[in-house]
């Protein structure tokens, strides 16, 4: 017996499609382990959100400090671990976004607790799939300790439906916060209208084939045509084309929409293992040996420049034409 | 300054992966530094240099968990140009991050570094977990999937950009800390120390970890290697991670090429639904 402590990122005074995929999850551990779903929000505008989240989850706990406003792993890791215990929680969960990845470890180090990372599969209250090796095989394990820490694979759980219900809503203390002198001195960003790359529906992503940041934009209007989001290979990113934020694969981010177009981008193993859960895959490369079109649906050789607007054209006329 | 980088050895990335009795099949593996452990070394050297007068300051110590043979990875990342190497016998199957982290930390409470640089994660096992564990047992802060990072002068702090979903997040740790560092840590501007000078380009294009020079294999031999045991540092902590079983994916079913771009929209619509 035992509940399922699950950290939900939110903004905007809702929980993120991320923090959904990791409810799902929580909802099939909390049954395992015979317990309930706890969600818990810390951080600026964390109560404000309570309710939001308690379409969710039976019991929503917020936590609000000035000292915890924005994310941190040193103040954040003990206030998960105090209240994984105040709650009951055999299994502390995360979705692996930057943030899950880079907290629950720490968290599981402070419980000293065993952790899975990145599964893909519950098999059993205390066993889990997990990809290992780029993806090239997935790996059953076990994890033997009393409490468990788990992050979980977005691309790999659908989001949660809402409860007929709301839950409830408590508000916890942040007890002693300590940043260890720790301080985020800025975040670059570039505000983008798309979709989340990790939720899209679609994702059109481009190589280094596409040559520059510039010949990126009919990408982009592809793109905004299709309602779909950026990606790019890390060549792409690596030669400052596109913001490093767009990379998918293994050390990217993980993509399984039901359409993802790779135009340029030759198939390496560490971009496959980002994409190759994508419903529909299409590849658009002049190389007709580009080990992306063994993996690809649908494949057509010939160059970008011939090849987008051409794509662009005739789609519209497919919508004009609906 | 004194720069502890924990490395592992993996088998190498580029080889196709077998699988037999349901584990990965490791008799013909060639094994190889782990490549973000490379990267992790390449930004130790970084720090602690002057990359133009080829002076170096302080020290960087290498460190692995690992069996007798994991030693030819320790002897790689000394022929980069760390000085010292400590080898802590442990089976891989033997191991998990809590054990690994355990064990690092007996080792940094020995050895005392100002800073640990490490991979983000090992390529094989993809756990993702040992820096952030670590500093956490430590009670040190932690500055993770580290793209640039920046020295202070009076070299009490880390500048760090991090790649995080939104863009990249500049987070500020005083040392000692544990930084993990990310593929793009080894481009040709990504490291400043206010040793080097600032203008100092390592290579060109995407950059990458220094090659070991012939002196610097014939002097990674001379080079200090201790060995312990997982009991000499008292950790006697039983992996909490059992192996049930490995298996590979579901291959993809084979697509096909088409003629042209009005035939793949076509398709697109019509089978696949997918318009
Ligand atoms: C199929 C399979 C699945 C596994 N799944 C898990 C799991 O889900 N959770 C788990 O805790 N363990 C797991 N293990 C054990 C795991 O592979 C390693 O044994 C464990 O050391 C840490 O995981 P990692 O190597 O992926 O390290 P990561 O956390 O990815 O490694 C990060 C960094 O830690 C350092 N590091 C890691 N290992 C060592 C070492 N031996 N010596 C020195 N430095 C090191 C390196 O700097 C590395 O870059 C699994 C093992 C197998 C065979
Ligand atoms: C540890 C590690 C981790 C990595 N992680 C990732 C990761 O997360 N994501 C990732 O993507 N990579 C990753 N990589 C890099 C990966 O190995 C490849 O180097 C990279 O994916 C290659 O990118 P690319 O396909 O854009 O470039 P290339 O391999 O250079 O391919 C470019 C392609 O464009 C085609 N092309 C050129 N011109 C045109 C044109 N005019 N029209 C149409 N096609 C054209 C070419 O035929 C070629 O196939 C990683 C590597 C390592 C070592």
């Amino acid at each position: 017996m035992g509940n399922v402590l699950a950290f939900c990122e939110f903004g905007d005074g809702a929980l993120k499609a991320s923090a959904l995929s990791n409810l799902t999850f929580a909802r099939a551990a909390a049954a395992a382990h015979g317990g309930e779903v706890i969600a818990l929000l810390v951080g600026a505008g964390a109560a404000a959100a309570g309710p939001a989240a308690a379409r969710y989850a039976g019991k929503v706990v917020t936590v609000e400090h000035g000292d915890l406003a924005a994310y941190l792993a040193e103040t954040y890791a003990p206030v998960v671990a105090r209240l994984a215990g105040d709650h009951g929680a055999t299994v502390v969960t995360a979705t692996a976004t930057a943030v899950g990845k880079d907290l629950l470890p720490r968290v599981a180090a402070l419980l000293d607790a065993g952790m899975a990372s990145d599964i893909s599969r519950l098999d059993g209250a205390t066993q889990f799939t997990r990809p290992i090796l780029a993806g090239n095989a997935y790996a059953q394990i076990e994890v033997t300790t009393p409490v468990i820490c788990v992050t979980v694979r977005q691309s790999e759980f659908p989001q949660a439906e809402e409860l007929g219900a709301a839950g409830e809503v408590v508000a916890a203390d942040a007890g002693a916060v300590d940043a260890l002198g720790a301080r985020i001195d800025r975040v670059e960003s570039q505000k983008s209208d798309r979709p989340e790359l990790t939720s899209a529906k679609v994702v059109v992503s481009g190589g280094r084939g596409m040559q520059s940041g510039d010949n990126f934009k009919v990408l982009e209007e592809l793109a905004d045509l299709l309602g779909a989001a950026m990606g790019a290979s890390r060549a792409a990113t690596d030669a400052g084309m596109v913001p490093a934020d767009w990379q998918v694969g293994q050390t990217g981010k993980i993509v399984a929409p039901n359409l993802y177009i790779a135009v340029a981008i030759s198939g390496a193993i560490q971009h496959l293992a980002g994409m190759k859960g994508s419903k529909t895959i299409v590849a658009i490369n002049k190389d007709p040996e580009a080990p992306i079109f063994q993996v690809a649906d649908y494949g057509v050789v010939t160059t970008w420049e011939k090849a987008i607007p051409e794509l662009v054209e005739e789609i519209k006329k497919l919508k004009a034409s609906r | 300054m004194k720069i502890l980088v924990p490395i592992k050895r993996v088998p190498d990335p580029e080889l196709k992966v077998k699988i037999k009795d349901g584990a990965i099949d490791l008799s013909g593996a060639s094994w190889v530094v782990n490549t973000f452990d490379e990267y992790a070394v390449e930004t130790a050297l970084r720090l602690r240099e002057n990359a133009e007068s080829g002076e170096s300051h302080g020290e960087v110590v290498v460190v692995t968990i690992g069996p007798e043979d994991a030693a030819q990875q320790l002897r790689s990342a000394l022929a980069m140009g760390a000085d010292r190497a400590i080898r802590v016998d442990g089976e891989d199957r033997a191991l998990d991050a809590r054990v690994v982290a355990a064990a690092l930390a007996r080792v940094i409470e020995a050895e005392k570094p100002d800073l640990v640089v490490m991979g983000k994660q090992a390529v094989d096992g993809d756990a993702n977990q040992v820096g952030q564990m670590l500093a956490g047992r430590l009670g040190w802060p932690q500055a993770t999937f580290a793209a640039t990072v920046e020295l202070a002068a009076d070299k009490g702090s880390l500048t760090v950009g991090r790649e995080v979903d939104t863009g990249v997040e500049y987070k500020v740790v005083n040392l000692p800390a544990v930084l993990t560092v990310d593929l793009r840590v080894v481009a040709p501007t990504s490291v400043k120390n206010n040793i080097t000078p600032a203008s100092h380009s390592y290579g060109t294009g995407e950059g990458g970890p220094r090659y070991a020079s012939l002196k610097g294999i014939m002097a990674a031999k001379k080079k200090p290697m201790e060995q312990k045991s997982l009991s000499d540092l008292g950790v006697d902590a039983a992996p909490a991670i059992k192996e049930l079983g490995v298996f590979l994916p579901p291959a993809r079913a084979a697509g096909q090429k088409v003629a042209d771009i009005p035939t793949l929209v076509q398709k697109l619509a019509d089978e696949a639904k997918a318009l």
